[in-house]
């Protein structure tokens, strides 16, 4: 992985070169990309294995720790508990919805004594089919607390259920050091497989570095714990969060400083290692998302870690206030932390040991304390309160700025709020944009544009860029706006899928809960007041003693917390789940319900989107929706559920095997296939891609395996808008209530793809065929292709393309196709010329999504092709009729005929064939449109365009099938 | 600070200028103001004294004219007040700028804290802004520009500051002003309403508006003086000035309406907010 750094930059350097020199570039680079795959072997494998390991049944598992080369790859990436974990977790998932309830029970007694609790879950688990012995189950579970940070690390799970464990584990890590000794021993007394586990124990030991981890509390004091150098954000932020006995933690985040200047956010969905790049393990615990009405919130402790990041925004001067605030907001900090006024008390408190203001003055300082003698008999939370009423009306409450300069060059800041986007110049406010206004985000380079609905008596929409810094300045300021913008003006979390489905593109979503759900879940929160301790600000020391209420709040915590995490993170692991088993679902709790309320409004607004036909977006996820409602009503459970079930196992299978792709990637796909074929609700799905990013945004998709493949892949963009350019687009959508829905936006994050992800692919895509294959063949995919447009960045050959296409006609059957197809989409990535630039992160996601519009039960595949860095991703969506057609046909190829234009980035490639099958003659057009960004594009837009122009030149056909295939550099790095 | 939108209004005192012989004359304005009923002007004067002192139970302050500054009675334009807070303009035309000494001296004899521009290039007449309850509106017109606007952010900051383009020959205030806490008055002058979409643009909050005939008739004072949860009151021009308006300001109900006359120093240039000026002494209470 070392390597993706380095050849991430270069191909960045190639790609700004390429933009002058076309295709001579193309050869360095692939030579590049196939170093880098070789580098990355190992972890090919590490991710060939994990999956199946998830996927897999415990004997399974065995028989691959046995394989020597698989093993190493598995400590590598998952050591040995997460496989145990894994076998639990299968468990807990036939245990079915009832298993949350034994949980809280279980924590309790975990957290009381641990030897106990132990026996609790051995009990739970041993209820199911897979008959553990009871040592080995603890064993499990040891590891599982142990290496639970590792367990988020390499992947999202797929199974809630581990979620859920790690959750209660995390309860038990921080009253027990579990060192992994302590694993090593209890391992070997394990009968069963005892030597595997030793062995994967052993490696686990040797390869699974920990980190150290310092986090910077609000109260200034320091968290340190270690991490399996894998570790996800969410892994640490938990940790935190348990740490400090809080519930409502949607509002937080963690934060690391990448210059004096500028600020991260961890990603909560990917590996911190990656985020942090070279930069130390330091992190600050800070407020994200400023609550607009703190009273709402539900806990005196939530509220008090507000004042205390409030406090330190007031002194750092980030929150401007006036004087009189300074010293009444000063007055209520003094009430909370000494208490009412004593004279004689108070005399000792040296005042100028509070910070009360940005520059103290003694004048200051007499203020706060008369006013303090008038807030007698306030409690601390009620002071705290009071300090967060007059907190929140100031104006630069919760606006997170960013520098940048205005079209003429004028210095000026870009204000992120709960609201929309402000922007100031100096102090003043000379423009604000609201959500509602807001069409689309984007940035490219180091310009951040908005794309503004237009005003009252104007027609046009109007985009009004910035100018930030640099590049990840810009990435910074969008990511945020998307995170803004999700939380506080979503129901639920973007639909990463759609957007992710539409834009193929994006790989960054908000991932946590929004503001809306936080509260839902707050409602839940039913335990006792927590007790804290509120330390004066000068003297940082002792804060929350968690102890104390260990027990119960933690286990109330839990209980609160485990639907929520499911909720909000929990999506890609439970999609994961259900694919395994059928009744995976019913694990979560509320999740049940979820979903059909999900459906629901997919279903309308899946309707909404095919009446407007317009808009891209709106309909692919007309497209998308439909099919899934289709296919459950249709098909019902029979196909579904096979399918479903099999294909993802079999495309889980089949990537673990063929990819070596990052893990992560891998997990997030297979999160997404789990979710498409479920046809789980957005919120689902949202919440599940978000995290995950890229993979996740995919709602459909079916195993790619199966159809699409094929080949053909892609479609993507139509040059025509200069938003194909952009990085990063975010079109809000999932708006709360008030919002209309036309807002949909989506967000697309593309990153460039690279000539060398094709290559990539290529490699890939052969020995992950086979697996697929077998997954894929549940599924029918044997449309025939009328459009397919080719999302890749990389032109493509006519010769290529009419290979491609001939073996698509000739060969219907599905498995084949994708062999095909794959290959033949990789033959034509090589040959390609490698426009595009990447400018990014150096991780490359492909993404390949096939589209087929047909109304009748339509099969969305995802294929991805796990190459390291290399993420692929590809939706198929067929119309039955077509498929009928396709399977029995042989058709016969009479024409081909390719017509190539060029614009700046796109290229579009048309291929007519027609078939005779069956005695009727077929004419099928086969279109492929090639972008190539090296920045960013916009898929929905392009995709749209594509579908719309096609139809315009054939009324009289029908689109079949598209597939889009993407090509992203993985965002993981940055970040 | 209050609850949002509750500060506005909220006043103890008043204070206001003579109205000086040589506004007549127009000498030392300047400007080419057109000559005035001086005696009418006065008369004028004398009764929005009385009103804000018997009507509206004010403190009345009331500064000595003085015929070296014509325009003083416009004290408006001399200060940005809000709570305990004064801001001491720098009018646009450097005739104007001696007016503050008189204001920044009753101001700080009233216990406010002063604050002064501190800026040669900054320009600020105070009747260029906007102080809704929850957030002030600076225009940028001829007489204040965008330093003078940022020091009001920089002195008021609690509450965000935006700025408002202003076309033609007007103070922001004589376009629009506040027909309660939660509703904006303003002109139906093109410059006037495009304020006001320019402010709806810019807040984050959610105003009513009522648009009024004459823009002269939304240069109007909310005021609430006395203790708090007292009625408040609307200083409004009244029929005799602006027939036209008088019904669209039946409109606000919430507000007792106190009618007044300028016709005459408003030749003058003087509108309502300009030819007072109000403050609470004690604006936290």
């Amino acid at each position: 992985m070392t390597t993706e750094v380095g050849s991430a930059s270069e191909v960045k350097k190639e790609s700004d070169q390429l933009g002058a020199d076309g295709t001579k570039e193309k050869p360095k680079e692939v030579a590049e990309n196939q170093q880098n795959q070789s580098s990355d072997l190992e972890e090919e494998k590490d991710s060939q294995s994990s999956p199946s390991a998830k996927s897999q049944s415990s004997p399974r598992r065995q028989k691959r720790q046995k394989d020597p080369s698989e093993s190493r790859g598995i400590s590598r990436f998952i050591p040995p508990w997460l496989k145990k974990q894994k076998s639990y977790n299968l468990v807990a998932i036939k245990d079915g919805g009832d298993k949350k309830e034994p949980t809280p029970a279980v924590v309790e007694e975990q957290v009381l004594d641990k030897e106990e609790s132990l026996p609790e879950e051995e009990r739970q688990a041993t209820g199911d089919a897979e008959e553990a012995a009871p040592r080995k189950q603890q064993v499990m579970n040891i590891d599982i607390e142990e290496e639970k940070p590792s367990v988020s690390s390499p992947e999202i799970q797929p199974a809630e259920e581990v979620r859920k464990e790690r959750e209660e584990e995390k309860v038990k890590e921080i009253q027990e050091d579990k060192s992994e000794e302590t694993a090593k021993r209890e391992t070997k007394e394990v009968q069963t497989n005892e030597l595997n586990v030793e062995k994967a124990v052993q490696k686990a030991t040797k390869k699974t570095k920990s980190v150290e981890c310092k986090v910077t509390l609000l109260d200034g004091t320091e968290y340190t714990c270690d991490l399996e150098k894998r570790a996800k954000g969410q892994v640490l932020f938990d940790k935190v969060c348990e740490h400090l006995n809080l519930l409502e933690k949607d509002y937080f985040g963690l934060s690391f400083q990448e210059s004096p200047e500028q600020k991260n956010w961890l990603d909560p969905a990917k590996q911190i290692k990656r985020q942090l790049r070279n930069l130390p393990w330091l992190f600050t615990f800070n407020v994200k998302f400023y609550p607009p009405d703190p009273s709402q919130l539900t806990e005196d402790i939530t509220r008090y870690f507000l004042c205390l990041q409030l406090r330190q925004d007031i002194a750092s001067g980030r929150l401007p206030c006036s004087f009189v605030t300074h010293a009444l907001l000063g007055s209520y900090t003094l009430q909370a932390e000494l208490g009412d006024y004593d004279p004689e008390e108070h005399a000792s408190h040296d005042l100028s040991d509070f910070q009360f203001a940005p520059s103290q003055t003694k004048e200051l300082e007499e203020k706060v304390v008369e006013l303090h003698k008038t807030h007698r008999g306030l409690s601390p939370a009620q002071a705290d309160s009071q300090f967060l009423e007059n907190a929140k009306r100031l104006s630069m409450y919760g606006v997170d700025l960013h520098h940048a300069k205005d079209s003429e060059g004028v210095d000026i800041k870009l204000g992120v709020c709960a609201n929309g986007l402000l922007i100031y110049k100096d102090r003043l406010r000379i423009n604000r944009f609201a959500w509602p206004k807001i069409l689309k985000i984007s940035y490219k380079r180091s310009n951040f544009y908005i794309k503004v609905r237009p005003a009252e008596q104007e027609q046009f929409e109007s985009t009004i860029g910035f100018k930030l810094p640099n590049h990840r300045a810009a990435k910074r300021l969008w990511k945020v706006c998307v995170e803004h913008h999700t939380f506080y003006r979503l129901v639920s979390p973007e639909q990463p899928p759609k957007a992710k489905f539409l834009t193929l593109g994006s790989k960054f979503r908000y991932s946590g809960r929004t503001q809306a759900q936080t509260r839902q879940a707050s409602t839940l929160i039913d335990r006792p007041a927590p007790h804290f301790e509120r330390t004066s600000s000068k003297r940082a020391s002792r804060i929350l003693d968690g102890a104390l209420v260990a027990v119960v709040d933690q286990s109330l915590m839990k209980d609160s917390s485990g639907p929520g995490e499911l909720l909000a993170y929990g999506r890609g692991v439970v999609s994961t789940a259900i694919v395994q088993d059928g009744d995976g679902r019913r694990d979560i709790r509320s999740p049940t319900k979820a979903p059909h309320v999900h459906l629901i409004e997919g279903k309308r607004k899946g309707d909404h989107l095919f009446k407007d036909i317009l808009s891209m977006t709106e309909k692919y996820q007309m497209a998308s929706t439909r099919t899934v409602e289709e296919k459950k009503a249709q098909a019902a459970d029979k196909k579904h559920a096979p399918e479903s079930e099999g294909p993802c196992t079999g495309a889980s299978d089949a990537v673990k095997s063929s990819h070596e792709t990052l893990n992560v990637v891998e997990e997030k796909k297979q999160a997404e296939v789990g979710k498409d074929e479920r046809v789980i609700t957005e919120e689902m799905n949202g919440k599940e891609l978000s995290p995950g990013s890229g993979p996740g945004d995919i709602r459909k998709v079916e195993p790619l395996t199966q159809k699409d493949s094929a080949s053909l892949s892609s479609e993507s963009s139509s040059s025509s808008e200069s938003e194909e350019e952009e990085m990063g687009l975010y079109r809000p959508r999932n708006l709360l209530p008030e919002e209309e829905e036309e807002e949909e936006e989506e967000e697309v994050e593309e990153e460039p793809s690279q000539a060398s992800q094709v290559v990539e692919r290529e490699a890939a895509v052969p020995e992950a065929s086979p697996g697929r294959h077998a997954g894929a063949s549940v599924s029918a995919v044997e449309t025939v292709t009328q459009e397919h447009v080719v999302a890749p960045k990389i032109p493509t050959e006519k010769s290529v393309h009419e290979g491609a296409f001939k073996q698509d006609v000739s060969e219907d059957t599905e498995d084949e196709q994708h062999k095909v197809n794959g290959e033949v989409s990789h033959v034509d990535i090589d040959v390609l010329p490698q426009i595009i630039c990447c400018s990014e992160p150096p991780v490359v996601k492909t993404e390949m999504v096939t589209i087929s519009d047909a109304s009748q039960r339509t099969e969305i595949s995802t294929k991805e092709v796990p190459i390291v860095q290399t993420e692929t991703k590809t939706i198929t969506y067929e119309s039955p009729q077509i498929d009928g057609g396709a399977a029995g046909d042989s058709g016969t190829l009479l024409t081909a005929q390719t017509i190539t234009s060029d614009s700046v980035s796109t290229t579009t490639t048309t291929h007519i064939t027609k078939t005779i099958k069956g005695g009727i003659s077929e004419t099928r057009i086969e279109k492929r449109i090639v972008i190539t960004g090296d920045t960013d594009i916009d898929h929905d837009q392009a995709l749209a365009q594509a579908i719309r122009e096609a139809r315009e030149q054939h009324p009289d056909m029908s689109v079949t099938r598209v597939v889009v295939h993407k090509e992203t550099e993985l965002d993981e790095g940055e970040e | 600070m209050g609850t949002p939108g509750e500060g506005l209004g909220r006043c103890s005192h008043a204070l206001i200028r003579g109205v000086p012989e040589s506004l007549a004359s127009g000498e030392g304005a300047g400007a080419g103001l057109p000559a005035l009923d001086l005696a009418k002007a006065q008369r004028e004067h004398g009764v929005l004294g009385g009103k804000l002192r018997q009507r509206l139970g004010l403190q009345l302050l009331e500064l000595p004219p003085e015929e070296s500054l014509p325009l003083g009675p416009l004290l408006g334009d001399t200060a940005v007040i809000q709570g305990d807070t004064a801001l001491i303009a720098r009018p646009w035309s450097p005739a104007r700028r001696p007016e503050v000494d008189g204001v920044r001296q009753a101001l700080q004899d009233l216990g406010l804290r002063i604050v002064e521009m501190g800026d040669e290039n900054a320009t600020l007449d105070g009747t260029d802004v906007l102080f809704t309850g929850r957030e002030f509106f600076v225009g940028l017109s001829k007489w204040t520009n965008h330093r003078g606007a940022e020091i009001v952010a920089d002195t008021f900051r609690d509450f965000a500051v935006s700025t408002v383009p202003v076309s033609g020959p007007c103070h922001l205030r004589s376009l629009c002003g506040m027909g309660g806490p939660r509703t904006v008055v303003a002109g139906s002058s093109d410059a006037a309403q495009k304020a006001v979409r320019a402010m709806a643009a810019l807040t984050d909050h959610p105003y009513a508006s009522l648009t009024l005939p004459d823009d002269a008739a939304a240069d109007c004072l909310f005021l609430r003086p006395g203790l708090p949860g007292a009625p408040p009151f609307l200083l409004h021009r009244g029929g005799g000035d602006l027939p036209n308006s008088q019904e669209a300001l039946q409109k606000l109900s919430d507000v007792t309406l106190v009618p007044v006359s300028c016709s005459e120093l408003e030749k003058a240039g003087a509108g309502l907010s300009s030819l007072c000026l109000v403050l609470s002494t004690r604006p936290h209470s």
